[in-house]
């Protein structure tokens, strides 16, 4: 079944974009700085004006409010933002604890850390924290825009195992923007080259989804 | 409102031009000090002097001619230019502002719904004099509610527009999370609203402790028992307070939601940097 589907998708900087992911499916992007991905994926979360249809589950984007489009839709952007004082100011409200709790442990923090202040998290837990409140969400759509770019090889692989556990479990889709092809090859079942706003023909992996 | 017979008022001391012209000894002076200093503030002090005088002769004619003629038609245009060139001053203030029109509208809007508002309130039911609108008592009043509400709706918008500028990518980050867009700016609107009630909150701090308030000041100069100015005072500084909060709150809510499209979107191309 198509969850994420985009049709003939326009911006000022990217397109015509046409690209159907599977339910399940995770679908890596790599190219040079400049080439759009960034802001396919912010198009994709509804985050910038496009022209052209995008659909989730055959429903039309536009059928779905926005708040819930983004809660269904989950971009998470290269660069984490903090406004609160403490972790747990940016969590979602009414969210069931033992996922959170069970989230944090496999992300590898204890339940402590949501009182931790934002201000002393290195920049590989904001990375990491900033993929979890997301997470917690129970998105059907994943948007990661260098997920792993600031960690180091442990915690990358440990995030990868995350993704991969939660495609897994919840059969979530994932849309991937790496600058680490061996990253895509390893977590994708295609990935596609993405040059001057445009998709190129997609490339094989191993990885086989779901 | 009781009518109060003000025979003291025999004692008011007439200025003449030489007066005005040794008090501009004092800005004169102000400027030697600039030149002398190296600020380079000389021309901006002169015309600004010259303007003030100027605008200050134009209104006094004009109420002169008001006072005169107590027209209800003549009373309302002056309002109205009063009101639009003070939206135009809110709109030049800002050091980000929204592109087009939205910028001087939601100012304007908001100045004009809470100063007449609150003008007609004192003027109709507070004031009561004979007729509502006779200028003795609308023009002051107006130019009263709107220098100050101008004041404080130019901060708070220049306040709200900056921030979110400044803290778009958090303001992104928060709708990606799927908060409805008017929740992600919540903490700036707060701040705006805070931003642009700090002047009045701050006279109404000070007055009559560490400063007498201009109004008052004027009125016992001129010969108004001290207790009849305090009791004009109070009225203003009440009417004022109340004026700002509500053009402040609603200069923030009109315009907060022209920085986002109907999707919700954070829309930053709406917003202009002042060059």
């Amino acid at each position: 079944m198509q969850a994420l589907m985009l049709k003939q998708l326009v911006t000022l900087h990217i397109g015509p974009i046409d690209l159907q992911i599977e339910r399940g499916q995770s679908i890596g992007l790599y190219g040079p700085s400049g080439a759009g991905k960034s802001l396919l994926l912010r198009t994709i979360a509804d985050l910038d004006p496009h022209q052209g249809e995008i659909s989730l589950n055959g429903v039309s984007q536009l059928d779905i409010p926005a708040t819930e489009w983004r809660s269904r839709v989950a971009y998470c952007a290269a660069e984490s933002q903090w406004w609160g004082a403490e972790v747990r100011d940016h969590l979602p409200v009414g969210v069931d604890n033992s996922r959170i709790t069970s989230l944090l442990q496999r992300c590898g923090f204890g339940e402590e850390s949501l009182g931790w202040s934002i201000e002393r998290l290195s920049s590989g837990e904001k990375q990491r924290l900033s993929l979890l409140r997301q997470l917690i969400r129970t998105p059907e759509v994943l948007l990661l825009d260098e997920p792993t770019a600031n960690l180091d090889p442990e915690n990358s692989q440990q995030i990868e195992q995350l993704l991969l556990q939660d495609q897994q479990q919840r059969g979530t889709t994932i849309l991937w923007v790496s600058h680490d092809r061996q990253q895509l090859m390893r977590c994708c079942s295609c990935h596609y080259p993405m040059r001057q706003g445009q998709l190129q023909s997609p490339t094989e992996s191993n990885h086989g989804d779901g | 409102m009781e009518t109060v017979n003000l025979s003291i008022n025999q004692t008011l001391v007439q200025l003449s031009l030489s007066d005005l012209a040794l008090a501009a000894l004092v800005i004169l002076l102000l400027m030697l000090f600039s030149y002398g200093s190296g600020a380079g503030l000389e021309r901006k002090i002169f015309f600004s002097a010259i303007r003030a005088t100027l605008q200050l002769l134009l209104i006094g004619l004009l109420l002169h001619s008001l006072f005169e003629h107590s027209n209800l038609l003549w009373v309302t245009l002056l309002s109205t230019v009063m009101v639009l060139l003070a939206g135009r001053e809110i709109q030049a203030r800002q050091q980000y502002r929204l592109r087009g029109g939205w910028g001087y509208f939601s100012g304007t809007v908001a100045m004009f719904l809470s100063s007449m508002v609150t003008a007609l309130f004192a003027l109709l039911i507070i004031i009561q004099h004979d007729p509502w609108y006779h200028p003795q008592y609308a023009i002051p009043l107006l130019g009263m509610l709107l220098g100050n509400t101008m004041n404080g709706i130019s901060l708070g918008m220049d306040r709200l527009t900056s921030a979110i500028w400044q803290q778009r990518r958090i303001i992104e980050a928060r709708l990606a999370l799927g908060e409805p867009s008017q929740t992600a700016i919540r903490p700036l609107r707060d701040e705006a609203i805070r931003t642009g009630m700090i002047p009045i909150l701050n006279a109404m701090a000070a007055a009559g402790v560490i400063s007498l308030p201009g109004m008052m000041t004027g009125q016992i100069l001129s010969g108004t028992p001290p207790i009849e100015a305090v009791k004009y005072q109070i009225l203003i500084l009440f009417l004022i307070a109340g004026g700002t909060g509500l053009g402040v709150m609603a200069a923030v809510s009109i315009s907060s939601r022209r920085f986002f499209d109907t999707r919700e979107r954070l829309r930053t191309e709406r917003i202009e940097p002042l060059k």
